[in-house]
C-alpha cells in the first residue's frame, strides 16, 4: 500500500489581484463597437432621445474601463486563486454534499436542443424537458414515498419556504390561520427551517437537544398546543445523528392537529433506506443540486424539490408538470394553490443533470451511495477522533454517525490557543479548502463539519486525516504557524471579524464599499 | 499609545489554595498564610502581560507600587508609571479602590486588574461603567462575567486592545458572593453591578456568541415583542439586568438596573421595590414577572432578584413568568439548565420545568429550568 501523501510543497498562486474596478483606467476600452452606418442613422435617428425621460440615464454607468487582455488576465488569476469543487479534496464542506459531478452531464445541458429552449415556448415544443421533469418527479416520489412534487423552487431554502406557505394556506383554508401561528423547529435543524417560516409570518419555537444530542422530546411535548401550525425538522441533523424516533415527534405534533415537514437536505445518508412517508410526514424536500449530483457551490445553481401528501397537493405552486397519457402539459388549474414561488418551472439544467445522475445510478446505486457515504464518514471519524485535541459533538453517546459529523477543537483551543478559525486558515496551506465550521451560533465550540460523500476514495480520506494530524502536531509544537496562516495560499486572513456582523461596515458590492469606506 | 491602568490584588486566590473558599477579610487572610498559602496573583499577572509585551511601544502602563502591579510590569520588561502608595504586604480593598479612582483621574483607556469577585466589586465601586475594565482571573471566586478565560487569554485580548483592534464593549455582571455562606457550602449571590468589558468574539468566556450587533438586534426584538404582547389587565414586574432594561428603555420609563421595577398599562408604578412593596402592589391583581438569566451561570431565581420571594412567586405562579434572553446569553449556558434557588424547595418545584424563553420578536427557545 502506498504511504499517505500530504501536499508538502503546495504553493498556490498569490496574485493579490485587485478588484476589477481598481484596474480601471479612464477611456480604456475592451471593445469599440463600430458606428452605425449612415443609412441606418438616417433611417432610425437618435434612438436615445426617443426613450421616455424616466428611463434615460442622466450619467454614464460606473463600469470598469479595462482592455480585453487585462480582463482575461484578471479572471484567469482569480481562477488560479480558488480551491474549488472537482479540483481538491473538498470533503471539507460538511452539510454541502460535495461529490463528483459527472462531466458527461455537462455535455447534456450544453446540447443545443436543451440549451436553446426558452421558458416562454409553447408546451407542445418542449415535451422533452417536461417528460424529464415528470420522470424525475417519479424518482423523488419513490425516494420519499410522498404523493406529488413541485420542482419550481430555486434551492433548498426556497423549497422550505414553499412548505411554510403551504402550511399557511392549509390553515387559512380551515379558517384557523389566526390561531395556528406557531411553527416548531430544532436548534440543529437547518436554519432555513426557522428562517423561512418566520418570513412566511409564523412565530418560531426552537427545541434544544437532550443529553444525547437529539432533539428533546419532552420539550416538544411542552411546546405543542392549539397554536401549533407545524413542525419543521431536519433528520439527520448536521451533527450527523439520525433521530430514530422522528415518528414519535410526528405523533406529538399530530395530537394537536399540526402538520409535519421533513427537511431532507441531508438525504445522502438514507437514499433507499428510510422515507418521509413511513415516518409519517406530510411534506419533505430535497436539495436536488446536492444529493442528486449536480455541480453547486459557486459552480452551479441550486434547485429544490418539495413533496407533499395527496391532501396538500391542492396548495402546491403552479404550474404543475403533468401527463395526460398522450402529452406532458403545464397545469395552472389549481384554485387553492399558493401561486408561484419563482417564475416558470424551476432550474431545468439542474433537473436534467439530476435525472441523468439518478438513471445512471439506478435504485441500487442510490442505496449504495448512502451506504458508501456512511461508511466513508465512519472510517474518517475513527481516524480524526484519534488526533490529539479533536473531539466530536456528543462523542460516545452510542449513536452511530450518518453521512457527516460536527467535530470540535475545544480541547485543542484550551491547550494551545489554536481554534477553528486558525485551523481553517492553515489547512489551505496543504491544498485543502477551508472546512465548514458550523451554522451559527457555535453551540459546539470551535467546530468543524466534514462530509465525505460517496465519491471520495480511501486515499482522499487518509490524506485528509493526515493533514489534520499535521495541523494538530503544529498546534502543540508551534502554534504561531497556525495563528499567522495561511502562508502558501492565495487567501488572506480576515483582520476584522466583527465587521462581518456590522451592516454599517460590510460591503458585498463595489458600490457599497465606496459608500461605506471611501 | 494606549494607557492601561494595572491593579494587582496581591492576596487574591490565597484562600482558595488552602481550601478556604475566598480571601476576603483580614482574619481569613492570616489563616491562609498560616496554612502556607503563597501569593500567586502577581505571577499570573505576568502570564497575561507577557502577551502584551510585544506591543510595548504602543502602551503606557500606570500602576500602583510593588506587589500591586509594579513588580509584575517590570518582570515583563515594562517601564511603568508608578503612582500612589501602599503598606507593603498589608494591602487592603481600599488600596484597590484608591488605585482605580487615581487611574480614572489620569485618563487611562482601560483598567486591567488581577483578582476575583471581591476585587471586581471594589473596582465597580470606584469607577462603575465609566471606563473599560478587564479582569485576569486570579481570585478564588470567579462568578462575575468580567474576566478573560485565563491569564493568557486576558493578555491576548489586551494586546488586541492596544493595537486598536477591539472597539466594542459590553456591560457584564459583577456578582457579589457572601463568603461566609460560601465557606459554609451555600452560594448566596446577588447581582452587584456591571463593568464595561472589552468585547471580542474569540475571547468571551463561552465563545458561543454571535457578534455584538447581532445581540443588539436581538435585544431590540425582545423589547418590541414584550411590549406588543403586554396586556392592560396585568401588572408587569420587570427584573434586573441589561436585557430587561431594554424593555424599560423602549417604554421610555425610568428603570433600576439592579432592582425590580413595576409597570402597569405601560406606565411606571414604582422603581426598585422591596418584597413587601411588591406584595402590596400585586395584592388581588393579576401580575406577570419578566426576568432574564444571569449570563454564564443560568440563574433565573435566587440570584440578583431576592425580592421575588417564595411568597411573591407563589402568588404569580409559573405560567405568568416570562423569561427573556438574547440567544447569545442563553447559549453561554448551553448544555446546562436554567437554575432556580429561591430558598424554598416547594416553590422551586413549582417553578421547575420548561420555559418558552423569548429570544427575539416572535422567536422562542424551549429551555428547561431546574432547582
Amino acid at each position: 500500500m502506498s504511504p499517505v501523501k500530504i501536499k508538502e510543497n503546495f504553493q498556490q498562486a498569490r496574485w493579490n489581484e485587485p478588484i476589477i474596478y481598481e484596474k480601471s483606467r479612464p477611456n480604456v476600452r475592451g471593445i469599440l463597437p463600430p458606428k452605425a452606418d449612415k443609412e441606418i442613422v438616417e433611417l432610425v435617428g437618435d434612438v436615445v432621445s426617443k426613450l421616455p425621460d424616466g428611463i434615460r440615464r442622466k450619467e454614464l454607468p460606473n463600469l470598469p474601463e479595462v482592455s480585453q487582455k487585462h480582463v482575461l488576465a484578471h479572471y484567469i488569476r482569480l481562477s488560479q486563486e480558488t480551491l474549488g469543487a472537482n479540483l481538491s479534496n473538498d470533503l471539507s464542506e460538511g452539510t454541502c454534499t460535495m461529490k463528483y459531478n459527472p462531466r458527461v452531464n455537462e455535455d447534456l445541458v450544453a446540447e443545443t436542443d436543451f440549451a436553446e429552449l426558452h421558458p416562454h415556448q409553447d408546451e407542445d415544443t418542449v415535451q422533452g424537458i417536461l417528460e424529464i421533469y415528470h420522470k424525475f418527479q417519479k424518482v423523488v416520489k419513490e425516494v420519499s414515498g410522498l404523493d406529488r412534487f413541485t420542482l419550481q423552487p430555486g434551492g433548498g431554502s426556497q423549497a422550505i419556504y414553499t412548505a411554510a406557505c403551504i402550511v399557511r394556506a392549509y390553515w387559512e383554508d380551515k379558517g384557523e390561520a389566526d390561531k395556528r401561528d406557531e411553527i416548531i423547529t430544532t436548534i440543529f435543524s437547518h436554519p432555513a427551517d426557522a428562517a423561512t417560516p418566520a418570513t412566511a409570518g409564523f412565530k418560531i419555537i426552537t427545541i434544544y437537544p437532550d443529553e444525547r444530542g437529539l432533539p428533546d422530546i419532552e420539550a416538544l411535548k411542552e411546546a405543542v398546543s392549539e397554536r401549533t401550525a407545524a413542525i419543521f425538522m431536519t433528520n439527520p441533523e448536521d451533527l450527523g445523528m439520525y433521530n430514530p424516533i422522528a415518528d414519535e415527534f410526528v405523533k406529538i405534533v399530530r395530537s394537536v392537529g399540526g402538520l409535519c415537514f421533513y427537511d431532507q437536505a441531508n438525504a445522502n445518508a438514507f437514499l433507499g433506506v428510510a422515507r418521509a412517508k413511513e415516518a409519517g410526514f406530510d411534506m419533505c424536500h430535497f436539495n436536488v443540486h446536492k444529493t442528486f449530483g449536480s455541480p453547486h457551490g459557486c459552480s452551479g445553481p441550486a434547485s429544490g424539490a418539495l413533496g407533499v401528501t395527496e391532501e396538500l397537493v391542492k396548495y402546491l405552486p403552479v404550474p404543475l408538470v403533468e401527463y395526460d397519457g398522450e402529452k406532458y402539459y403545464l397545469n395552472y388549474d389549481s384554485e387553492k394553490s399558493i401561486g408561484k414561488v419563482r417564475d416558470f418551472i424551476g432550474v431545468s439544467g439542474v433537473i436534467l443533470r439530476a435525472y441523468a445522475w439518478s438513471m445512471a445510478m439506478g435504485a441500487k446505486g442510490l442505496r449504495e451511495c448512502a451506504d458508501v457515504s456512511v461508511i466513508n464518514n465512519n472510517y474518517l471519524e475513527k481516524k480524526v477522533l484519534g488526533i490529539r485535541g479533536i473531539s466530536s459533538a456528543y462523542q460516545g453517546n452510542d449513536i452511530t454517525r450518518q453521512e457527516q459529523i460536527r467535530y470540535s477543537f475545544e480541547k485543542l483551543y484550551e491547550e494551545t490557543g489554536v481554534g477553528s478559525n486558525d485551523m481553517n486558515a492553515r489547512i489551505v496551506d496543504y491544498g485543502i479548502p477551508s472546512f465548514w465550521s458550523s451554522h451559527h451560533p457555535w453551540l459546539i465550540p470551535e467546530p468543524m463539519t466534514l462530509e465525505p460523500c460517496e465519491t471520495y476514495s480511501k486515499d482522499d480520506l487518509d490524506e485528509y486525516a493526515a493533514v489534520l494530524q499535521r495541523l494538530s502536531d503544529e498546534a502543540y509544537s508551534n502554534p504561531e504557524i497556525l495563528k499567522t496562516a495561511p502562508h502558501n495560499s492565495s487567501s488572506h486572513r480576515r483582520n476584522d471579524e466583527e465587521s462581518l456582523d456590522d451592516p454599517t461596515k460590510w460591503a458585498t458590492t463595489w458600490a457599497a464599499y465606496l459608500k461605506k469606506h471611501r | 499609545m494606549k494607557k492601561i491602568g494595572l491593579i494587582v490584588n496581591p492576596i487574591a486566590g490565597m484562600g482558595g489554595s488552602v481550601g478556604l473558599k475566598g480571601s476576603d477579610g483580614l482574619e481569613i487572610l492570616e489563616k491562609a498564610r498560616a496554612l502556607g498559602a503563597k501569593p500567586k496573583s502577581s505571577y499570573r499577572t505576568t502570564q497575561a502581560l507577557e502577551k502584551v509585551s510585544p506591543f510595548k511601544d504602543k502602551v503606557e502602563i500606570i500602576t500602583y507600587p510593588g506587589e500591586m502591579g509594579e513588580n509584575a510590569a517590570r518582570a515583563c520588561g515594562f517601564e511603568p508609571t508608578v503612582i500612589g502608595s501602599i503598606d507593603k504586604d498589608n494591602t487592603t480593598p481600599q488600596d484597590t479602590k484608591n488605585a482605580a479612582k487615581d487611574m480614572k483621574k489620569l485618563g487611562v483607556d482601560l483598567i486591567l486588574f488581577a483578582g476575583g469577585d471581591g476585587t471586581a466589586r471594589d473596582i465597580y465601586d470606584s469607577v462603575g461603567i465609566s471606563i473599560p475594565v478587564l479582569g485576569i482571573p486570579t481570585g478564588v471566586k470567579i462568578h462575575s462575567a468580567v474576566y478573560g478565560q485565563n491569564p493568557k487569554r486576558a493578555g491576548e485580548l489586551i494586546s488586541l486592545f492596544v493595537q486598536g483592534k477591539v472597539v466594542e464593549f459590553k456591560e457584564q455582571e459583577v456578582m457579589d458572593i457572601d463568603e461566609d455562606a460560601f465557606r459554609a457550602g451555600r452560594v448566596t449571590a446577588r447581582l452587584y453591578g456591571y463593568l464595561k468589558v472589552p468585547f471580542e468574539k474569540r475571547f468571551v468566556q463561552s465563545r458561543k456568541s454571535g457578534g455584538i450587533k447581532t445581540e443588539e438586534a436581538s435585544l431590540e426584538g425582545i423589547a418590541h415583542y414584550v411590549i406588543d404582547s403586554m396586556s392592560d389587565d396585568y401588572i408587569y414586574v420587570i427584573g434586573p439586568g441589561t436585557t430587561t432594561r431594554s424593555i424599560m428603555e423602549k417604554l421610555g420609563l425610568k428603570n433600576s438596573l439592579l432592582g425590580m421595577d413595576v409597570v402597569y398599562q405601560k406606565k411606571l408604578l414604582a422603581n426598585d421595590v422591596s418584597e413587601e412593596e411588591l406584595l402590596n402592589l400585586i395584592k388581588g391583581k393579576k401580575a406577570k414577572i419578566i426576568i432574564t438569566i444571569i449570563g454564564g451561570q443560568g440563574h433565573i431565581f435566587g440570584r440578583g432578584n431576592q425580592q421575588l420571594s417564595p411568597t411573591v412567586l407563589n402568588q404569580v405562579r409559573k405560567e405568568n413568568i416570562i423569561v427573556v434572553s438574547t440567544r447569545e446569553k442563553l447559549n453561554t449556558i448551553f448544555g446546562s439548565p436554567m437554575l432556580i434557588d429561591t430558598g424554598d424547595s416547594e416553590t422551586d418545584n413549582m417553578l421547575e420545568g420548561y420555559y418558552k424563553v423569548v429570544v427575539g420578536y416572535d422567536d422562542f427557545i424551549m429551555y428547561k429550568a431546574m432547582s
